[in-house]
């Protein structure tokens, strides 16, 4: 039978098989990301012009770098870079240290139950960002909440949804939902530290709190950068979350974040010269964004294993 | 931890009394731990408890605010008011996520455990120019390719399609990054040569020796995808328009939408949620150490 097997697929070589099993991924990768991407470029550089009563068709007419100033100029995209960049200053902070805390909490000796606490503190991962959103925004609306209910009811009047609590409320899905699943990672790298290591701080006499503080953060740094990283990435592109609170909280409004931006031209208003240069700015953000993080964050960290 | 942080200075000079003490400051520390882990617990389990209760609240309880009470449970008239909305739509919604993520990610597993396997197994000009190609390729969201995707379906006529949704859920280069890593650590190089060493070609090598060895990281990958596709709502908002072709999330957005005119949509919305995240969290506590794997692969490498 392995004879026969010989004899037929003999045929196609160590080069046809390496073609054969990198031609789907790559054929693939080429239509839904590479090719989009130089269409987005290529669109952000016309302008369309509708004819007659914007039926009968319409024409593009290029015009170089036009969407693009278009867009920068615009104060409503600038407003939602400053909305994404107080997000980020607020959410990534707190998250990474909330993760980095429970991690560090249940890999420390005292933790008890430590596969339940896991698991629990995981299980937002499995609540897709549509429907986490939308259980926050049941939990921050007056009267359906009871969380509003019981703190109005010991005198502590709050508004989730109004103009000063819509970013922290933001903030705070994005918090339950992304805490667990980077307190794992952090868990995982915690767990491939060296046990000897460790015990030679205690020996020396270090504290619990010491140890976890002066000898296993530092350890772990690769992955608080790569966690960081993907972090800030995620954050650009915030769009779920504030896209569902739009309908509760007025101060959320249809451009509050780039993506918002960029999914308003392109749907409401129909401008996809416009969409595209918005959405490819956005990229290079984040691209730029990547770059400095894995240059300065840890020499390292952002490359591969090979 | 708060209340040893002051203590290390202490216990490195006084090192017996530190021995001599140490119960009673470990009882503390040890409740303060525990202490700090169920209170993140329980604001983690929190909104999931609410969904738990409230859907099984008819609609003047869950806006009247009685979603976490337990009495006045109206369980069935929700599920036969959620069966019998727009004909039946929900389940087809249903049907649709499990198609999408269902089919989806394992013709997604495949295409990257084949890629993966072939980086990591054969020698070739520029493979690592073309590897650093995938990693470039894990950095771009997918949320920032929703709209350019948008962009060329509708310029090829697939918008509004089965398609549109499906196709662009294929691709994951994280996923093949993964294949790789577990393609290194699953399959040894002298069990391939075996193979070859017995007359069986390179495909029959792949097919029949390689890939069944990497089965748990084909796994892996297929679950992280799965989630990924499930949990997509941009790439579905912007291709799609016609509610059959919906996936879940988009479904359930719809009908939140309609709550502010008819809030009898308000239960629907809470038990249809509850339902959508159930083979989720189902997979996670049965295939728990393959989402470890694949965490500590993507993490500590």
């Amino acid at each position: 039978m392995i004879r026969r097997g010989a004899t037929h697929s003999g045929s196609w070589g160590r080069g046809g098989v390496t073609v054969l099993l990198l031609a789907p991924f790559f054929a693939l990768f080429l239509a839904v990301t590479l090719i989009p991407i130089g269409y987005a470029i290529y669109l952000s550089l016309f302008r369309e012009q509708a004819g007659g009563l914007g039926f009968g068709g319409t024409s593009q007419v290029f015009s170089g770098i036009a969407n693009y100033a278009r867009a920068l100029a615009d104060p409503a995209y600038q407003a939602g870079f400053l909305v994404t960049a107080t997000y980020c200053l607020l959410y990534i902070p707190l998250m990474l240290c909330a993760a980095l805390g429970l991690a560090l909490l249940i890999d420390s000796t005292l933790a008890r139950a430590r596969r339940f606490f896991q698991l629990a503190l995981f299980l937002p991962h499995a609540v897709p960002g549509v429907i986490a959103a939308l259980v926050w925004v049941y939990l921050y609306t007056p009267g359906i909440s009871p969380v509003v209910g019981a703190l109005n009811g010991i005198g502590v009047p709050v508004d989730f949804l109004g103009a000063g609590g819509a970013l922290p409320s933001v903030v705070n899905i994005a918090i339950w939902e992304w805490t667990g699943y980077n307190m794992v990672i952090f868990y995982a790298a915690l767990q491939a530290i060296p046990r000897e290591l460790l015990e030679a701080a205690r020996l020396d006499g270090a504290s619990g709190a010491r140890v976890a503080l002066s000898v296993k953060v530092p350890l772990i740094r690769p992955s608080l950068v790569l966690t960081g990283l993907f972090t800030v990435i995620g954050s650009l592109q915030l769009f779920t979350e504030p896209m569902i609170l739009h309908r509760s909280a007025p101060a959320v409004i249809s451009t509050w974040t780039p993506n918002m931006y960029a999914y308003g031209a392109a749907f409401d208003r129909s401008d996809y010269g416009l969409a595209a240069a918005a959405s490819v700015l956005l990229a290079v953000a984040a691209a730029v964004l990547s770059f400095v993080i894995t240059r300065f964050g840890a020499g390292r960290a952002g490359r591969s294993t090979a | 931890m708060t209340i040893t942080q002051p203590r290390p200075p202490h216990t490195r000079t006084r090192l017996t009394g530190g021995v001599d003490r140490a119960p009673r400051r470990w009882t503390l520390s040890r409740t303060a731990v525990n202490a700090a882990l169920i209170l993140a617990t329980a604001y983690t389990l929190l909104p999931v408890l609410w969904l738990l209760t409230a859907s099984g609240k008819d609609t003047g309880d869950l806006i009247g605010g009685r979603g976490l009470a337990l009495d006045r449970l109206h369980l069935g008239a929700n599920l036969r008011a959620l069966a019998e909305q727009d004909g039946g739509i929900y389940f087809r919604w249903y049907l649709n996520s499990l198609l999408y993520a269902g089919i989806g990610a394992l013709v997604c597993a495949f295409v990257c455990v084949c890629a993966g396997y072939a980086f990591q197994v054969y020698a070739f000009r520029g493979k690592e120019k073309l590897f650093g190609i995938v990693l470039l390729g894990v950095l771009i969201p997918t949320t920032a390719l929703a709209l350019p995707m948008y962009l060329v379906a509708s310029k090829i006529g697939l918008v509004n399609t089965f398609w549109a949704v499906f196709i662009p859920t294929l691709v994951n280069p994280f996923g093949v990054y993964l294949a790789r890593v577990f393609t290194a650590g699953y399959v040894p190089g002298d069990v391939l040569e075996a193979a070859r060493v017995d007359g069986a070609g390179e495909l029959r090598t792949f097919w029949q020796v390689g890939l069944r060895m990497v089965l748990p990281g084909f796994t892996t990958v297929f679950l992280f995808q799965f989630t990924a596709i499930w949990n997509n709502f941009l790439l579905p908002l912007v291709m799609l328009a016609n509610t059959k072709l919906f996936p879940l999330s988009l479904g359930l957005y719809s009908w939140n939408s309609q709550t502010s005119v008819d809030p009898t949509f308000y239960p629907l919305v809470v038990l249809g949620s509850l339902l959508a995240i159930l083979p989720l969290i189902i997979a996670f506590v049965c295939l728990q150490r393959f989402w470890k794997a694949g965490l500590t692969a993507g993490s500590v490498k």
